[in-house]
C-alpha cells in the first residue's frame, strides 16, 4: 500500500494556511470531520479536490488519512470524472472544489459520469454564492443550482451551516445516488447547535405565520432567522422554513406554508432564476396556490466586486437587509 | 444475413488460470484471435443493417484490439460481469460500440439475442455503451475525452479497495484533441498507475477528415513520453504483436508508469473501398454492397468501390 500515499499531495500542517483553518473557517472543519468519522465507522469514503485544500479544509482529512485523499491539481473536470470511475470500484468518493468551478467547469462530466451513470458520487461545492466577493465574477457561483437541479438523478442540497452539513454527510453514506452539497466558506455562524436529524428532501420548519412564511436554504437561513426573531417581535406574523433540500424539493410543507399564509418569500444566494425561487414558483403555479410569490436573491446579474459582507448588505441578503424587504411587502 | 461464427471464447472459470507466455504464441492462439477479429466485423455488419445507419470504418479499425483485448489479455469471468477484480474496459471512442457488443454476448454477460434488437425502441445496446444498460459495459461514453480519467479513477479506487487489476482505456486519435484527456495523462504518471493502459487507435481520422489536417495531434509518442509514460507503437492488426506486447504489459506487475500504446490501423480495415475512403466515418450499406462487403472479410473475393448511401439519408431512418 505504499502507492496508495502517492495519491495524496504534500499537507503542511505547520503552515499559515493550515493553522488557520480553525479559526478563520470553523464551519469548513465540519466536512473533513464527518468523513473522518464516516471512516471511523467502516464506511470506504474518500476524498478529493483540485488544489484546495486549504480553502476546503480537507487538508485535515488528507493528514489524518493520506491514504483515502487524493490530490488532484488544478484539473476538475479529471477529477469529476475520476470520481466516478473510483465510484464503480464500490468506494464513495467525496470530491470538492468551488461552487463556480464544479457547476460550470465540470456540468457535463456530471451529467454524463456521474449522474447519468448513476455512480454515488459526493460532489462539495463550496464558497458557492457570492461568498469569494471581490475574486470576482469567475468565483461567483449564482447559477450551480439551477444547473445542478435540470440534471436527472441528481440530489442537490444547500446545507444553512457546518453541523447541517455534517449530518447530511452522514446520512448520505447508505444512500445510492449521486448528491450535490452546496456549501459556503465555513465562516457563517451556526444554525443549529448540535447535529441535527437530516432527512433528505424534508424541510425544517422553524416558525408559522400567516402574513408570509419565508423559505431559505443555505448560508440564507441564518439571516432570515435573525430578521423573522425582529419581525415576529413587532407583532408580525412571519413563518420559517429551512429548505436545505432543493431537489427532490418538499412539496407539502411548501404547499402547507402556501395555505396559511398570504406571501411566500424565497431567500436564496443565487440567482432568482432557477435556483429555490424557480423550485418553489414552479409547485405553487401547477398546484394554483392563492398565495403571492415573491423570491429574493441576485436579480440575474453579474454579482459587484466587494468583501463579502459588503454584498451581502447591498444585496439585501443579510438580516436586516431580509427583514426590510418584507416589511416593504406587508407594507 | 451473414452468419455469425461460433466459437465462444476460452472460459476462464476461475479467471485467473491461464499462463500467458508473451514471447511463444500458440498458431490456434492466432487463428482464434483473428476469427475473432473476423467475427467483430461481420456482426458489425449484421447489427448495422439493423440500425440502418451506424460506424462501421471507425468499428473495422480496431477488430483486432478487440478480439486481442478480449480473447488474450483481459482477466474475465464467463458470465460474470461484476466480478470485482476483472480487468476493466473503457472506451473513449465509443462510437465503435457495435463492436464491443458481440463479445460481451459471447463472454455470457447478456443474451445473444439481445444483439438481434440493437437501436430499436427498448434494448439497451444503443450506438454508444452505456455502463447502466448493458451488463460487462464498465463504463458509458459517448462525450469524448472523459474515459481515461475514468479509468484512472478505477485505479484509484481499486488500490483503496487492495485490489490489483489492469484497466484498459481506448482512445480514438482525434480523442487526444479533447483538453481532459492530458489531465488525466499527467495524473496518472503522477500517481504511478502502472495497471492504466491507453490504447490509441491511431487510425488517421476523424469525423471532418484527416487528424493531421484537422488538428494535428504529432508528434504523438514523444507527447505521451513527455507526460511520463512508457509508450509502445504496434501495427494495430498484427494480432500475434498485440497479444504479444498485451501479454508484455501484464507480466510486468513492477511497473509504475502508466503505458500507452499506439496501434497504427486502418480505418475501415478489412474492405476494400472503406479502406480508401474518408467519407465512411457514418454510413450505410446496402444489400448488395453488404453481401460484397462479406465476402471480402471472409477472404473470397475483393470488391470495387460500390455505390453507398451517405450518412446524411441512412440518419433519418
Amino acid at each position: 500500500m505504499t502507492a496508495a500515499n502517492t495519491l495524496a499531495g504534500p499537507v503542511n500542517t505547520g503552515s499559515w494556511q493550515y493553522r488557520q483553518l480553525n479559526s478563520r473557517a470553523p464551519g469548513l472543519s465540519y466536512l473533513s470531520d464527518a468523513l473522518s468519522a464516516l471512516v471511523a465507522e467502516g464506511h470506504p469514503v474518500m476524498a478529493g479536490t483540485a488544489d484546495l485544500q486549504y480553502s476546503n479544509g480537507l487538508a485535515r482529512f488528507a493528514a489524518r488519512h493520506p491514504d483515502r485523499f487524493v490530490q488532484f491539481g488544478i484539473s476538475e473536470q479529471n477529477m469529476v470524472s475520476a470520481a466516478a470511475g473510483i465510484a464503480t470500484t464500490g468506494v464513495m468518493p467525496f470530491v470538492a472544489t468551488f461552487a463556480s468551478f464544479l457547476g460550470l467547469l465540470c456540468c457535463e462530466q456530471i451529467r454524463m459520469d456521474v449522474a447519468y451513470s448513476a455512480l454515488p458520487v459526493r460532489l462539495i461545492g463550496h464558497h458557492a454564492g457570492i461568498a469569494l466577493g471581490f475574486y470576482g465574477t469567475s468565483h461567483h457561483a449564482t447559477e450551480d443550482l439551477a444547473i445542478m437541479r435540470s440534471i436527472a438523478g441528481l440530489t442537490v442540497v444547500n446545507p444553512a451551516d457546518g453541523p447541517q452539513l455534517a449530518a447530511a454527510i452522514r446520512a448520505s453514506a447508505d444512500r445510492p445516488e449521486p448528491i450535490y452539497f452546496r456549501i459556503g466558506r465555513g465562516q457563517e455562524p451556526n444554525v443549529y447547535d448540535d447535529l441535527p436529524d437530516f432527512q433528505f428532501g424534508k424541510a425544517i420548519e422553524h416558525e408559522t405565520g400567516s402574513d408570509l412564511t419565508i423559505i431559505a436554504c443555505g448560508t440564507m437561513v441564518h439571516p432570515s432567522r435573525e430578521a423573522v426573531r425582529a419581525l415576529r417581535a413587532s407583532g408580525l406574523s412571519v413563518g420559517l422554513i429551512d429548505m436545505h433540500t432543493i431537489k427532490p424539493l418538499d412539496r407539502d410543507t411548501v404547499l402547507a406554508a402556501a395555505e396559511r399564509s398570504r406571501v411566500i418569500l424565497t431567500v436564496e444566494e443565487h440567482n432568482i432564476l432557477g435556483g429555490l425561487g424557480g423550485a418553489v414558483a414552479e409547485v405553487m403555479a401547477e398546484a394554483g396556490t392563492k398565495a403571492l410569490l415573491i423570491r429574493h436573491g441576485i436579480r440575474d446579474e453579474y454579482s459587484l466586486i466587494a468583501p463579502p459582507t459588503h454584498l451581502y448588505r447591498h444585496y439585501q441578503l443579510d438580516a436586516a437587509g431580509i427583514e426590510m424587504v418584507v416589511r416593504d411587502i406587508l407594507a | 444475413m451473414p452468419t455469425t461464427a461460433t466459437a465462444g471464447p476460452v472460459p476462464d472459470s476461475t479467471g485467473a488460470g491461464r499462463t500467458l507466455t508473451p514471447d511463444f504464441l500458440l498458431p490456434d492462439t492466432i487463428a482464434l484471435l483473428e476469427e475473432r477479429a473476423r467475427h467483430v466485423r461481420l456482426e458489425t455488419i449484421r447489427l448495422i443493417a439493423i440500425a440502418k445507419v451506424g460506424h462501421y470504418s471507425s468499428t473495422f479499425s480496431c477488430a483486432e484490439l478487440f478480439a486481442t483485448l478480449y480473447y488474450d489479455a483481459m482477466r474475465l469471468r464467463h458470465g460474470e460481469p461484476r466480478w470485482p477484480d476483472r480487468d476493466r474496459f473503457l472506451m473513449g471512442k465509443g462510437h465503435a460500440a457495435v463492436g464491443l457488443y458481440p463479445l460481451l454476448a459471447d463472454w455470457g454477460f447478456f443474451p445473444k439475442e439481445l444483439l438481434d434488437g440493437y437501436t430499436r425502441l427498448g434494448n439497451p445496446l444503443g450506438d454508444h455503451p452505456d455502463m447502466t444498460k448493458v451488463p460487462g459495459v464498465d463504463f458509458s461514453s459517448g462525450s469524448i475525452g472523459h474515459a481515461l480519467s475514468a479509468g484512472l479513477g478505477m485505479v484509484m479506487g481499486g488500490r483503496m479497495m487492495g485490489r490489483r487489476f489492469d484497466v484498459y482505456v481506448m482512445l480514438g486519435d482525434g480523442e487526444m484533441q479533447e483538453g481532459q484527456v492530458w489531465e488525466a495523462a499527467m495524473a496518472a504518471a503522477h500517481q504511478k498507475a502502472g495497471n492504466l493502459i491507453a490504447i490509441i487507435d491511431r487510425n488517421g481520422y476523424q469525423l471532418d477528415g484527416q487528424v493531421d489536417e484537422v488538428m494535428g495531434i504529432e508528434p504523438l509518442a514523444g507527447k505521451w513520453r513527455a507526460f511520463g509514460w512508457e509508450v509502445h507503437e504496434v501495427d494495430g492488426h498484427d494480432v500475434a504483436a498485440l497479444a504479444t506486447l498485451f501479454r508484455r504489459l501484464k507480466q510486468d506487475k513492477t511497473r509504475e508508469k502508466p503505458a500507452c500504446v499506439i496501434a497504427k490501423t486502418l480505418k475501415g480495415k478489412g474492405v476494400g473501398y472503406m479502406e480508401r475512403e474518408a467519407g465512411w466515418h457514418l454510413g450505410y450499406l446496402t444489400p448488395e454492397d453488404e453481401a460484397a462487403a462479406i465476402a471480402e472479410i471472409m477472404g473470397q473475393s475483393t470488391t470495387p468501390a460500390a455505390t453507398r448511401e451517405d450518412a446524411a439519408q441512412g440518419e433519418a431512418r
